[in-house]
């Protein structure tokens, strides 16, 4: 199954945005693992990026920065979002209040706290009426939204923005999900070949496990790539700013290897 | 940067990810037209406040007998009914050769989901597909909204006084308990399958859309067959959230009614086989034949004024099932009893059927199960094909005479071909399903 990207969005340690992250991950440019900017996430209105959430706007910015590097408009997109753990700030919370004697929760805490929060406020922002989709998978949830992404791309025929993204948890959650480093990236995707395209994908599952899936030369990208769902994008980023034809195996859960056959454009 | 990414492009490898494809993926054909083939429910089943399986959830709907009782779910002091499932205390998450694995999954979701998978053949309707098929070849596609969060409320409530930190049982549960996955990741540890996987969290559309996500697989090939549904039980999450917006009733919700005044919460967990028709084709079965999605945020707690995303998703259903509106026999509401998502549903359903195409809610039955409640409508719209029945609107004493819609009150013995079941969210999310029989 062929999909073409057309839009690249990062954000992480040393990794904010893809002119960034291209030079990072070509080679160019050393890995230099500073802390990440906080996300402008302007596509929000001002009123709504003081009341989001931190991962809402890590989403959002993301999303924002592929949508506009492939211009495309939002309204003709479909999203898939995909987060391992979704909302942990706003849960941890929700449960330290449900957890004292008068469980007073707020309805904005409450409406916020929903796996999807990030999908909604972009329905907000850019007033899309196209189907988003809201998935996990735990540590496969970036893989598990590709295939989701390439279905749609190929039998509605229509692009598709995929963002993925979590962050650590606050403790004490964080004892329970210890999540490396916050890390975010999306990708516009679309079924036939745009004039500003970054790359070619050929898709196809395999049960064929005996390589290993891909990893990253440096053990501190290893790290963030396999501390953090979204992360595990990183060899398939790497690919695509290469610019090599090359073969990317992802892992989908303890069973399948998502073999992507990335060809430069 | 990334090991393994050397130029690849050697016969070798070509020749191998070829034969990957051949093993593992069948080419997809390319998909001239917008309508879908359709997909047989080779099994499905309930659980709900109504109990355990179609026939206990049939003799229900058509006894009018509702599952909702005033709120009795462990010490919330919150006025209103819930739709609990009973015995739930009493499932054991365990058993066979992989018990000391499954043990680890324990939380009143799966413990939800677990009942669920026992009714009605399902378990040994999944084991006869993943031999037909292979084990990579099933996938497992489940909508939750809030999976296991019941077990941190409880874990926040024994915090170490000292350091704040939970209990460390709860550390290591966590994953197969609240994490998102956890549902599917339970189903297709106990069923033993290892296609692909993923649960979809979009609030009161996930189970539907699950429907949607497995018949896009299937077309393109990633999997033959695939189990789809949800699961969602009572939390405090929701009761004391519901509370917080205002949208709860304090007794049994009455959908349509000109007196509602909020929804009734409830639990439950469904499940369906989809497969190829091909596969499992014969008269009375029951195929998914259409589906839609959209959005329409307008707020994430209120949908949008005019329901012009619920339009949206109604329409693309009809349009992937090569029908019309006149088509359809029935139409199973999202129906929640909120003023608001009624009153936008019904204006909805009229600008794409009209005034005569006959409708009803059935969360005077079940309340609202949020996540589950998609494949819940699901499953009573195949037993309204199967079984030439439709519900009428429970609770409710006067239909609101702003409605524009035929809302039934009354049961209905009728036969039935084409039901669309409504689904929508929070945050907007919308997921129309068409269901047919052969």
């Amino acid at each position: 199954m062929t999909l073409y990207v057309n839009g690249i969005g990062t954000l992480g340690p040393g990794l904010a945005g893809w002119a960034e992250s291209r030079a990072v991950l070509a080679g160019e440019n050393p890995w230099c693992e500073v802390a990440t900017p906080e996300p402008s996430a302007s596509v929000l209105p001002p009123n709504e990026q003081r009341r989001s959430s931190m991962t809402v706007r890590w989403a959002l910015h993301v999303a924002q920065e592929a949508m506009q590097q492939a211009d495309a408009d939002a309204r003709e997109v479909v999203s898939v979002f995909a987060s391992s753990d979704g909302e942990t700030g706003v849960l941890d919370r929700l449960c330290t209040e449900l957890a004292m004697p008068q469980r007073t929760i707020s309805p904005t805490l409450f409406h916020h706290s929903v796996h999807n929060a990030a999908s909604g406020y972009w329905g907000i922002a850019t007033a899309s009426q196209q189907s988003s989709t809201v998935l996990a998978c735990y540590d496969s949830s970036f893989c598990a939204a590709l295939l989701e992404a390439a279905a749609y791309v190929h039998i509605e025929e229509r692009p598709v923005l995929l963002v993925a993204y979590d962050l650590p948890p606050p403790p004490p959650l964080y004892a329970a999900r210890p999540l490396r480093g916050g890390f975010a990236a999306a990708l516009l995707l679309t079924r036939t070949p745009a004039s500003n395209k970054l790359a070619q994908l050929d898709l196809a599952l395999s049960n064929d496990l005996s390589e290993k899936a891909t990893s990253m030369d440096d053990a501190r990208l290893e790290a963030l790539r396999t501390g953090n769902q979204a992360a595990r994008s990183l060899p398939l980023l790497a690919a695509i700013a290469r610019q090599r034809r090359t073969l990317v195996r992802l892992e989908y859960l303890e069973d399948q290897h998502l073999l992507i056959r990335v060809l430069p454009c | 940067m990334a090991q393994g990414l050397v130029d690849e492009h050697t016969e070798e490898n070509e020749s191998q990810l070829a034969e990957d494809r051949r093993q593992a993926v069948p080419q997809i054909q390319p998909v001239g037209a917008r309508v879908m083939a359709p997909l047989i429910l080779t099994r499905y089943t309930v659980v709900s406040a109504l109990g355990k399986g179609l026939d206990e959830t049939y003799r229900a709907l058509r006894n009018r007998r509702s599952g909702l009782r005033p709120c009795d779910f462990e010490d919330v002091g919150i006025t209103t009914y819930i739709g609990r499932v009973d015995d739930l205390e009493d499932v054991f998450v365990g058993g066979g050769s992989a018990s000391t694995e499954l043990e680890q999954f324990d939380c009143r979701n799966n413990r939800l989901a677990l009942l669920g998978i026992q009714q009605d053949g399902f378990i040994q309707a999944a084991i006869e597909a993943r031999e037909r098929y292979g084990a990579h070849r099933v996938a497992v596609i489940l909508g939750s909204s809030t999976s296991g969060i019941l077990e941190t409320e409880h874990a926040y409530c024994h915090r170490d006084p000292a350091t704040g930190a939970l209990p460390s049982s709860y550390l290591t549960s966590h994953r197969y308990t609240h994490n998102m996955f956890s549902s599917a990741h339970f189903v297709r540890t106990y069923l033993g399958l290892r296609g692909p996987a993923m649960v979809i969290s979009t609030a009161c559309s996930s189970s539907a859309k699950a429907f949607a996500t497995a018949a896009r697989f299937i077309e393109a090939g990633f999997c033959d067959a695939a189990v789809v549904g949800g699961v969602d039980s009572l939390c405090l999450t929701i009761l004391y959230g519901f509370a917080s917006l205002g949208l709860m009733s304090s007794g049994p919700c009455r959908p349509s009614d000109e007196d509602r005044d909020g929804l009734t919460l409830g639990e439950s967990a469904g499940f369906a086989l989809l497969e190829k028709s091909e596969h499992a084709d014969r008269p009375g079965a029951v195929a998914l034949l259409g589906y839609g999605e959209s959005c329409d945020v307008y707020h994430m707690s209120h949908p949008h004024p005019e329901g012009t995303g619920a339009i949206r998703a109604m329409q693309a259903a009809l349009l992937r099932s090569g029908l019309t509106s006149r088509d359809i026999d029935y139409i199973h509401l999202h129906g929640t009893a909120t003023k608001a998502n009624d009153s936008i549903e019904d204006t909805a359903v009229h600008s794409v059927f009209g005034p005569s195409t006959p409708c009803s809610s059935t969360k005077g039955w079940t309340g609202h199960t949020l996540g589950a409640a998609g494949v819940t409508g699901a499953v009573i719209a195949a037993m309204c094909l199967t079984r030439s029945f439709v519900p009428g609107t429970l609770n409710t004493t006067r239909i609101d005479p702003n409605l524009s819609s035929h809302v039934l009150l009354e049961n209905r013995e009728q036969p039935v071909r084409l039901v669309l079941s409504n689904s929508f969210g929070f945050g907007g999310n919308n997921c129309s399903l068409l269901f047919w029989t052969v």
